[in-house]
């Protein structure tokens, strides 16, 4: 045995080791940064107001609620959008297409559209909706954030119905199972906490979106749920009241902030927790 | 174990005597099967009885499961893989195309080397195997989900916890609840892929019994590693080699005086 060889592997062990654990150190530092800022400005904001009122004009007093609400019937709207079209072409490429040159294509083509930029995105729905309607609308921000969704869902759902192994559709197939009912019963079945964990980041990654509203959506200072109409949402509102030069649209505009990060981080404690809890099968 | 005793009905000595076309539960008649441009079953011919059990044996790679899963038609699943031949099942060839093969699967169960129990309870991983064909009130169910999980020899260690989650209980009750989960199902021949292979040896000697008790009520066909096992639990024996069978006869001749030099080698441990 070299004892030097044996000494310089544990000297290298220990520089890797200690990189390792600053790369950590500075990666969650910024995390804690973040989320310690928008404490120290947002939280002495949040108020019950802030879920009841309306966004104030400059110099008034006023809380979100529209834009809460248009963000939730935006992000509700394009689950309903782009989940079932992402789940079911998930399963076409997982469950009938696995070997075809078609699922080639469309994971290609998925992948492309999953690390697309959100504003062209935006730009498109824009040019296709926006445009012939002749003014912006909360539908349009609904269709926007739904054509975002469907990357994300085909993705997770092909991925998660690719984990459930051979042998239980096996074992479906030889009990005379059609393949339609042992995709519905045993697969999703098996692959359903991956799917949920899917749909919960799906939501986080649009409930941030802002460029693509500002195409689509835009802003509404007074509260609608008209989808034929321009409708507020809160990344909008960030992006207006941070940008303005009034110190209460600006407090206003950190417990926006506050909010978002708050339930995304929340939705990812969830996926998380789902995530961990698959572990039997 | 001793053939002439196991069942009252004759014997049947011969496969090749026209007699015993009528004891064929399942008659493979020259059966080539290609893995894409491989050839793995070379014109393999053979019967296999009515209430009797075959034990399929031989090195790895000789062709035993995948003869096995051409009973079934499981490699109907993936592309690339075909048959060539016929394989009569009551005599009617199961490989011709057009077949129904979801009502086939329902008569040719299947028992896989891992124990895969359907992600959902006890209880409904029996029942729904049943309600797949039958459309039965609530009580006759629970009956026939008593009924197969105590043909499983699995009732007594569950009958309080059906609604407990499949993927719960052991690796050995697993496969017994796979086993009864196939029975409910009432198919006419079941094919077991090394059912004891992720087993402790007591569970394998659970397993074991049972398949002697199946024997009563279905065909059953056994592919092993395990010669012993193949000695203790079948009436037949057929030796593969190479995608080729090489002798088939009662387990007791093959495992004292078989006649193929082959075979001798491979029982005796000198290969495989």
């Amino acid at each position: 045995m070299d004892a030097s060889l044996y000494a310089r592997r544990k000297r290298r062990n220990v520089l890797a080791g200690a990189a390792s654990y600053g790369a950590t150190f500075v990666g969650l530092s910024w995390l804690a940064l973040i989320l310690g800022v928008l404490f120290w400005q947002g939280f002495g904001g949040v108020s019950l107001r802030v879920f009841t009122e309306m966004t104030p004009p400059p110099g008034a007093v006023g809380g979100l609620l529209n834009a809460i609400v248009g963000s939730l019937i935006m992000t509700g709207l394009a689950l309903l959008i782009g989940a079932p079209i992402g789940v079911l072409a998930g399963t076409y490429m997982a469950e009938y297409g696995r070997h075809g040159h078609l699922t080639k294509i469309v994971r290609f083509i998925n992948d492309i559209l999953l690390s697309a930029p959100s504003i062209v995105v935006g730009l498109f729905i824009y040019e296709v909706m926006v445009r012939p309607m002749g003014h912006f609308s909360g539908v349009a921000g609904a269709v926007v954030l739904g054509v975002l969704v469907i990357p994300v869902m085909v993705r997770t759902t092909e991925d998660m119905l690719t984990l459930v192994p051979d042998t239980l559709r096996e074992a479906a197939a030889s009990i005379g199972l059609p393949r339609s009912l042992m995709i519905r019963q045993i697969a999703y079945r098996a692959a359903k906490a991956g799917i949920i964990t899917g749909l919960l980041l799906a939501v986080a990654r649009i409930s941030g979106e802002t460029a693509p509203l500002l195409f689509t959506a835009l802003n509404n200072q007074f509260f609608s749920t008209d989808l034929n109409a321009p409708m507020s949402s809160l990344p909008a509102v960030i992006f207006q009241f941070a940008l303005s030069p009034y110190k209460d649209w600006q407090d206003l505009a950190w417990t926006g902030a506050l909010i978002i990060t708050l339930a995304v981080l929340a939705m990812s404690i969830m996926a998380r927790a789902l995530t961990a809890t698959r572990k039997p099968s | 174990m001793n053939v002439a005793t196991a069942t009252a009905t004759p014997v049947v000595k011969s496969h090749s005597a026209n007699g015993s076309a009528v004891k064929d539960k399942i008659a493979i008649r020259n059966l080539n099967f290609y893995y894409g441009e491989t050839k793995a079953l070379k014109g393999v011919s053979l019967p296999l009885y009515a209430n009797k059990a075959t034990a399929f044996i031989g090195p790895s790679g000789c062709g035993k499961s995948t003869l096995l899963r051409v009973l079934n038609r499981m490699y109907d699943l993936y592309p690339g893989q075909r048959a060539e031949g016929q394989v009569l099942f009551d005599g009617k060839n199961i490989l011709e195309p057009g077949l129904d093969l979801n009502l086939l699967r329902a008569r040719i169960g299947m028992v896989f080397q891992k124990p895969t129990p359907f992600p959902m309870t006890i209880y409904e991983n029996i029942a729904f195997g049943i309600r797949l064909y039958e459309k039965l009130p609530k009580s006759v169910i629970d009956d026939r989900v008593e009924q197969a999980l105590t043909r499983g020899a699995l009732w007594n260690e569950v009958k309080d916890k059906l609604n407990a989650n499949g993927l719960s209980l052991s690796g050995g009750q697993q496969q017994r609840l796979c086993i009864a989960r196939t029975v409910a199902v009432r198919p006419e021949v079941i094919l077991f892929d090394e059912p004891c292979s992720a087993l402790d040896p007591i569970s394998t000697a659970k397993i074991e019994e049972l398949i002697d008790e199946l024997k009563e009520d279905y065909t059953i066909v056994i592919v092993t590693h395990n010669m012993q096992q193949a000695a203790r639990v079948s009436d037949k024996t057929a030796f593969m080699y190479l995608g080729e069978l090489i002798e088939f006869d009662d387990t007791s001749k093959i495992f004292t005086s078989p006649t193929d030099r082959r075979t001798q080698d491979y029982i005796t441990g000198r290969f495989g």
